[in-house]
């Protein structure tokens, strides 16, 4: 491997890195930091990315197309709060994983229902369509470059949001504690519902961001829970700083191991999420 | 105790009584019976939810469309379609045919697509002798080590999808290729497959790539082909990730400097999704859009009428299956417990299929042309014969 192919390799990761964070980014909010159990992940990710091949069909601008998903996204997570989930805070975490898989099977008939069985796909917004060479005969589009760095942007946003403002220490201390954040007037209720709104909203905005590079089919969901839960865990439950941390070593890790030793490619993610559970049990950045 | 006693030869005498009703009755419809032979049961045992849910529904679809414009009667027997979702598991292969033919009693056995499922229902026909007809799954197995006089196939073998491809590719004066595909069993029959078709014509495979499945992160492999130059890329991948992988490898700018070939799966029913990506793309299959055959306007123009819905090479397989089934069940005037007759009519049986007339080898598996298409717009459009009756070599099988 020559240092250009090598460089280029870094960058497949780091790349891929980022857009695994944005794709579990939901999940860090809701599992992580919230502490809920949510298998329905994946199935929000999948809805965010039919959204984004209905809507932009119906709006022609993919951009208005995003802002209009996420709100129905937003909408989606605080009616699914206020429907089912908030009667399962205080209870076993066994019930969450029953209601969140039930989730996953409701929203998997429903895409069905609603939008058939065909495989979809949705066009590079034209401004990023094009491609920057990189050697003689490669190149790499613009719009997976826009894409890293709107993930950056979210981890960044994300990030400030949980450590530095209020409303996130309220929300870390209602994670803690939630009497206590409640008898000290704080309507915890409320601040929940907002936040698993938004962690739905990411959820499906990362699907909706990915589906001009990936595509746009039945069962997408799957393919990420798992993933998006070795993020988290791997990071360290709780902390965004360690999601991010933990997506690009995963990218990393992913891109060399199918170069490198491409007969146990499907392995290595869980192999590195050994080592490093067994290295620190809480996570890179978890608190122990 | 007494009463006991008295509850007991009440009941007794209750039984004996609805006992002679039913004799009765039964006497009284039987003439009926006789003369009405029972429906003949068809079980399909297909993916109706999960990835191949349109899979399933095609070869049903087009299944049912062959049985209608029959009349509703395959054989002089009338049928009753028994359906279970195989939902793509083969955890659950075994157990699910095994209920089709102990419990529901079904005659015939179609199914199915996903070749890990497949392997199940196998291993059921042959050990419960039903007669069985594959209308998709490709695995080589099912007519080759595992061949048996009751299971047929109407569609495919991984094997022939892919062997001409290395022809093809030489004939465009391609003498290096990369490899990529699914590291699982289907990747690794077609590799075997096109490695043997293209080395035989002096081609060379520069560099294998393979992923995880159904991994699609393809941008590290990408960059390996890059970086080996070869004069074309071969490939197999379908569904999702085969709309994802070209889109990515149009994106990565490779299709201008390794043109990329691979076997129809590529780009059968995803052409809306892939859009421009795919243009121009060749590939190789038992089907292709804008066959000339009269067989095949008349069935897309039924099929089309019927559903609201454009057929593709799964429902072609659907029909298949049911014009095979009516070939050996009309041989035997709709006795299905003829089988060696059934057997014998399939064996001999020219099938007039909308991808063209093709016969049944010795493993029962379809001997038939296999096109080379070329990506035009939103259609897999007819370029030319790529290989002439090309039969599976169904190793391992010793029937015929």
């Amino acid at each position: 491997m020559d240092t250009a192919i090598f460089l280029i390799q870094v960058l497949n990761g780091i790349q891929y890195g980022l857009l695994l964070f944005l794709v579990a980014s939901g999940l860090t909010l809701i599992f992580g930091i919230m502490g809920i159990i949510n298998l329905a992940h994946g199935s929000f990710y999948m809805i965010g990315a039919y959204l984004a091949f209905s809507l932009t069909r119906l709006i022609g601008d993919f951009w208005l197309a995003l802002a209009a998903g996420v709100v129905v996204a937003v909408a989606i997570g605080l009616l699914l709060e206020w429907l089912v989930m908030r009667f399962l805070y205080q209870r076993d975490h066994l019930y969450q994983v029953l209601l969140t898989y039930g989730l996953i099977l409701i929203f998997e008939e429903a895409r069905s229902l609603v939008w058939g069985d065909d495989v979809h796909g949705v066009a590079v917004p034209g401004a990023l369509a094009h491609s920057i060479p990189l050697t003689e005969n490669l190149s790499y589009q613009v719009y997976r470059l826009a894409m890293s760095g709107i993930c950056l942007a979210i981890a960044l946003g994300m990030y400030w949001l949980i450590q530095k403002t209020r409303l996130g220490m309220t929300i870390r201390a209602g994670s803690v504690n939630r009497e206590m954040v409640q008898s000290l007037g704080i309507n915890i209720g409320l601040l929940y519902r907002l936040v698993f709104a938004l962690g739905v909203a990411l959820a499906a905005l990362a699907g909706m961001l990915a589906s001009p590079v990936s595509s746009v089919f039945p069962g997408m969901g799957n393919q990420v829970l798992i993933i998006s839960f070795v993020v988290v865990v791997i990071g360290g439950i709780g902390s965004v700083k360690g999601a991010l941390v933990a997506a690009l070593l995963i990218g990393l890790a992913d891109t060399f191991g199918k170069v490198l030793v491409p007969q146990i490619a499907g392995m290595v993610v869980y192999l590195l999420m050994a080592a490093i559970l067994l290295w620190r049990p809480q996570g890179i950045f978890g608190r122990g | 105790m007494s009463g006991n006693k008295l509850q007991f030869s009440r009941r007794k005498f209750l039984k004996t009584a609805a006992g002679g009703t039913a004799l009765a009755a039964g006497a009284l419809h039987a003439p009926f019976i006789i003369a009405q032979p029972a429906k003949l049961k068809i079980g399909l045992m297909l993916p109706y939810t999960g990835t191949f849910a349109a899979l399933g529904n095609a070869i049903t679809n087009a299944f049912k469309l062959y049985v209608a414009e029959k009349g509703g009667k395959l054989g002089g027997r009338e049928l009753e379609y028994v359906v279970l979702d195989d939902e793509s598991d083969p955890a659950k292969a075994v157990d699910n045919a095994a209920r089709l033919v102990n419990r529901d009693k079904v005659d015939v056995l179609v199914g199915t697509v996903h070749s890990g499922v497949q392997m199940g229902m196998v291993k059921v026909s042959r050990e419960t002798n039903v007669l069985s007809i594959i209308p998709n799954a490709g695995a080589g197995a099912a007519t080759g080590q595992l061949c048996a006089p009751n299971i047929f196939r109407s569609s495919f073998t991984n094997w022939q999808t892919i062997h001409p491809l290395g022809k093809v590719m030489m004939e465009k004066g391609h003498k290096t290729a990369a490899w990529i595909s699914w590291k699982y069993a289907a990747g690794e029959e077609m590799f075997q497959s096109f490695k043997e078709g293209y080395e035989k014509v002096g081609g060379k495979i520069v560099k294998e790539l393979w992923l995880p499945f159904p991994n699609v992160e393809f941008q590290a492999l990408l960059t390996e082909i890059a970086a080996a130059k070869p004069s074309a890329t071969a490939c197999f991948f379908a569904g999702g990730g085969a709309v994802k992988f070209v889109k990515d490898y149009d994106a990565a700018g490779l299709k201008k400097s390794i043109p990329l070939y691979g076997n129809g799966f590529l780009t059968d029913g995803t052409l809306q999704a892939q859009g421009a990506s795919a243009q121009g793309l060749f590939t190789t299959l038992h089907y292709a859009d804008s066959l000339e055959f009269p067989k095949d306007k008349e069935f897309r123009l039924n099929y089309a009428k019927t559903y609201k819905l454009q057929p593709d090479v799964y429902a072609v397989q659907g029909y298949d299956a049911a014009q095979m089934l009516a070939i050996g069940l009309e041989a035997v005037k709709g006795d299905v417990k003829a089988q060696k007759g059934i057997v014998a009519a399939i064996e001999k049986a020219t099938i007039n299929s909308p991808r063209g007339r093709f016969t049944i080898s010795k493993a029962h598996n379809p001997v038939m042309d296999i096109y080379l298409r070329q990506v035009s717009g939103e259609q897999n459009k007819f370029v030319g014969v790529a290989w002439k009756a090309l039969a599976d070599p169904a190793r391992g099988c010793k029937m015929g």
